[in-house]
């Protein structure tokens, strides 16, 4: 099944690659990741949405707590969540249906972003089985290039974040006691 | 105050601040600047004759002090040569801190003489890495990495620094705190589950044990013997747990798994709860999880969360440090001073009449001959020598097996062997970092004539630097496990395993400049074996044992763990997978 996965980490080299490296380390498939900043430049915010076997879900977020640089591994799959997804798309359309294309745009939400005598380009944004009809509409009126940028997702429900206080150096000494 | 320093001398300072007092490394072009700083700073450093086997060293040291051990390669082919070791680190959880020499920054990405992604192709060989880019971050970076290595489940730590980082001159200041807000270590266990957990021991009628390498890690031993004395349970320890449990406890039922006891596999079988105690259900010791302990409730503690449920769902699951975790049981077991009812009394006693039985039926079994050496005999002599007190370090194969079997251990840290990875090689330069770091012990290093061969080049690092070590050759002039595999599951058809041209051991370590003798008569065992632990030096014995020995018992893959072969020479169907 698809799971979509929440990620907060430390903006730091190799963060990426931990996370990917990990995923395919452990034998899942990545369907789409997207990352950037947050607010905070120090942090980013990723989400991805990757293949697994049910039983595998709470496997898959655990793993992801292991890496030092997460500081937080949120399952969206059946939390309350808003998923979207963007597509940019570019249309090839004859003189005559030029009209229809901007009604079939409009209908699924599009905007016009770019307009030449080849054709358009539209830009949607919404779940991706609606992006999906919208991609085989715009197919039906002429020769298509899609870009997706794969699954943006943001949980409805706060989750407290919890960050671990500093610790003195030294051998491992006073690791702080943390009760789960 | 803050001194000017170079990087390299930066480094030596972290270390020395991390109670650090030998390393194990190999230099090249990019450590000339650490190389340079350690000619006059009092931490000793072990130049091993290969990378991979400063890893080992390093972990050898680890797993016989509990301290971090510390290893040290340059760019390129020095860090690759380490990555077996950092793997061999990470499946059994030793902390260790690799630190490696990186091409000059500028020169990052350049395809450079000696260069290599070191921070990339360690990524899923360390439980962290760092590639260190500015001098401003290196203390801060290998404080982390300490922390890190020995905290948690321990693992291996990497951290790559350039030439230029090693070179830079710069302020020197120590840092006191560390902070990693993502790393997340969980201590104490959850109080309600331990609750839990005390209240289904209570109920239950046929409670087990089962310890593993965690028991070691945690340093809880004192607690798992309070704990299985005062549940009165049989325990099973596992291949990284043996010493945990002194192997003469009443309560020792031996290793469970693939070539674990008949009882400690019926025990896992039959019992209806498992106290699971710093394991992780590897498949080594499960067998077929379908058929793995199915009439059991589990409660199963370990320190990091996503060992608990990823092969075994617990009915109890407790994230926390074994160590503490049994302590509050133990309290709480105590302080509640439940005695069992008497149906539940009666089914205990009946309980251990079983596993007392199954002990009896089917002990390890220890063949002997009037004119060859059987292995499980060589094994028998060492554990008289050793008397559960040597350090026994062993390569990885059928010497392994018959070792874990048949040689006993007192107390923890004695047992050192390469359990989940499973790297040959690693006997010899384990056993250089346990001697180093516990000279005043007997050191066995018990090793295969495949392993040997690996880590033939240790020979010369262990003499330079005088190490008293008993290397054993177990010697059947083949690749014996993979042989017995190849008998059992692949109708005897042997390939690439004859290892033919050993060398004339005597010979060899005289070239070294130490003696090595070659028996191949059970009337030479002991005596020869007694000389070897007589001699103030080292000693090189190879002993050649019957050829074609097998290790028993032996659960074939994809079989449960009941369905035991015990011995020879029934024919074994290869199970469908």
């Amino acid at each position: 099944m698809l799971q979509v996965i929440s990620l907060l980490l430390e903006n730091k080299p190799g963060a990426l690659m931990r996370v990917t490296g990990l995923l395919s380390q452990r034998g899942y498939n990545i369907e789409s990741l997207t990352v950037a900043r947050t607010l905070d430049p120090a942090l980013s915010r990723m989400t991805i949405s990757v293949e697994v076997d049910s039983s595998q879900r709470q496997q898959v977020i655990k793993q992801m707590n292991k890496l030092i640089n997460v500081l937080q591994a949120t399952d969206l799959t059946d939390a309350p969540a808003v998923v979207r997804e963007l597509v940019l798309l570019r249309v090839k359309t004859p003189q005559e249906s030029r009209t229809a294309v901007l009604k079939e745009a409009e209908i699924f939400g599009g905007r016009v972003v770019d307009s030449s005598t080849d054709g358009f380009a539209i830009e949607a944004t919404g779940d991706a089985e609606k992006l999906g009809e919208f991609i085989d509409v715009m197919g039906s009126y002429g020769e298509i290039e899609v870009t997706r940028s794969g699954a943006l997702a943001i949980a409805l429900e706060a989750k407290k974040l919890r960050l671990q206080p500093p610790v003195p150096t030294g051998n491992g000494a006073g690791v702080e006691e943390k009760v789960i | 105050m803050a001194t000017l320093m170079s990087g390299a001398r930066m480094l030596l300072e972290c270390l020395a601040r991390e109670g650090v007092d030998c390393m194990f490394g190999y230099p090249g072009g990019v450590t000339l600047p650490f190389y340079d700083a350690l000619y006059e700073h009092h931490i000793r450093h072990i130049l091993v004759r290969h990378e991979e086997n400063a890893a080992f060293a390093a972990e050898g040291y680890a797993r016989s002090t509990g301290k971090v051990g510390v290893c040290c390669a340059t760019s390129g082919p020095g860090a690759t040569n380490l990555t077996t070791g950092l793997v061999n680190a990470m499946m059994d959880s030793i902390p260790i801190v690799a630190i490696t020499g990186q091409v000059t920054s500028k020169l990052i990405g350049s395809d450079a003489f000696q260069e290599a992604d070191t921070f990339g192709i360690t990524r899923s060989c360390t439980k962290h890495n760092y590639l260190v880019k500015r001098l401003e971050d290196l203390v801060q970076t290998i404080h982390e990495a300490f922390y890190i290595a020995s905290t948690g489940r321990p693992g291996p730590v990497l951290v790559d620094v350039p030439k230029d980082v090693f070179q830079g001159q710069g302020h020197y200041q120590p840092v006191t705190t560390i902070h990693l807000p993502g790393y997340k270590v969980f201590t104490e266990g959850h109080t309600g589950q331990i609750r839990r957990a005390a209240q289904l021991i209570e109920k239950s009628s046929r409670p087990l044990v089962y310890a593993g390498g965690g028991i070691v890690s945690a340093n809880a031993s004192a607690e798992l013997r309070e704990f299985v004395e005062l549940t009165d349970s049989p325990a099973v320890v596992t291949l990284m747990g043996l010493g945990s449990l002194s192997s003469e406890h009443p309560n020792f039922i031996s290793m469970p798994g693939m070539h674990g006891s008949y009882a400690a596999n019926m025990a896992l079988t039959e019992c209806d709860l498992i106290v699971a105690l710093g394991v992780r259900f590897d498949d080594r010791v499960t067998g077929r999880l379908a058929a793995f302990a199915p009439h059991a409730k589990v409660i199963h503690v370990d320190i990091d969360p996503a060992e608990i449920g990823k092969n075994r769902a617990p009915d109890v699951p407790i994230v926390g440090d074994v160590k503490r975790v049994l302590g509050r049981l133990n309290t709480l077991l105590a302080e509640r001073g439940r005695k069992p009812t008497e149906d539940v009394a009666a089914e205990r006693q009946a309980w251990w009449r079983q596993v007392r039985a199954w002990k009896r039926e089917h002990p390890f079994d220890v063949p002997t001959s009037e004119t060859e050496i059987k292995p499980q005999q060589l094994m028998r002599e060492i554990d008289r020598l050793s008397g559960g007190q040597a350090i026994v370090t062993s390569d990885v194969g059928q010497h392994q097996m018959w070792a874990a079997q048949l040689i006993r251990f007192a107390e923890p840290r004695l047992w050192i062997n390469s359990g989940g990875l499973g790297s040959m090689g690693f006997g010899l330069p384990s056993a250089i970092g346990a001697q180093t770091a516990r000279p005043d012990k007997l050191v066995f290093s018990l090793v295969g004539d495949g392993g040997f061969q690996m880590a033939i080049p240790e020979l010369s690092t262990m003499v330079s630097q005088g190490l008293p070590i008993k290397i054993v050759i177990m010697n059947n002039g083949h690749l014996g496990m993979v042989r017995q595999w190849q008998t059992l599951f692949f109708n005897h058809r042997l390939s690439a395993v004859e290892l033919d041209s050993f060398p004339d051991v005597e010979k060899l370590a005289a070239a070294y400049g130490f003696k090595g003798r070659t028996i191949d008569k059970p009337w030479e065992l002991a005596p020869a074996l007694e000389e070897a632990v007589r001699e103030p030096g080292p000693y090189l014995l190879n002993v050649k044992v019957t050829p074609f020995e097998s290790v028993y018992p032996m659960v074939p893959a994809g079989a449960g763990i009941s369905e035991m072969v015990l011995g020879p020479p029934q024919p074994v169907e290869v199970p469908a997978q």
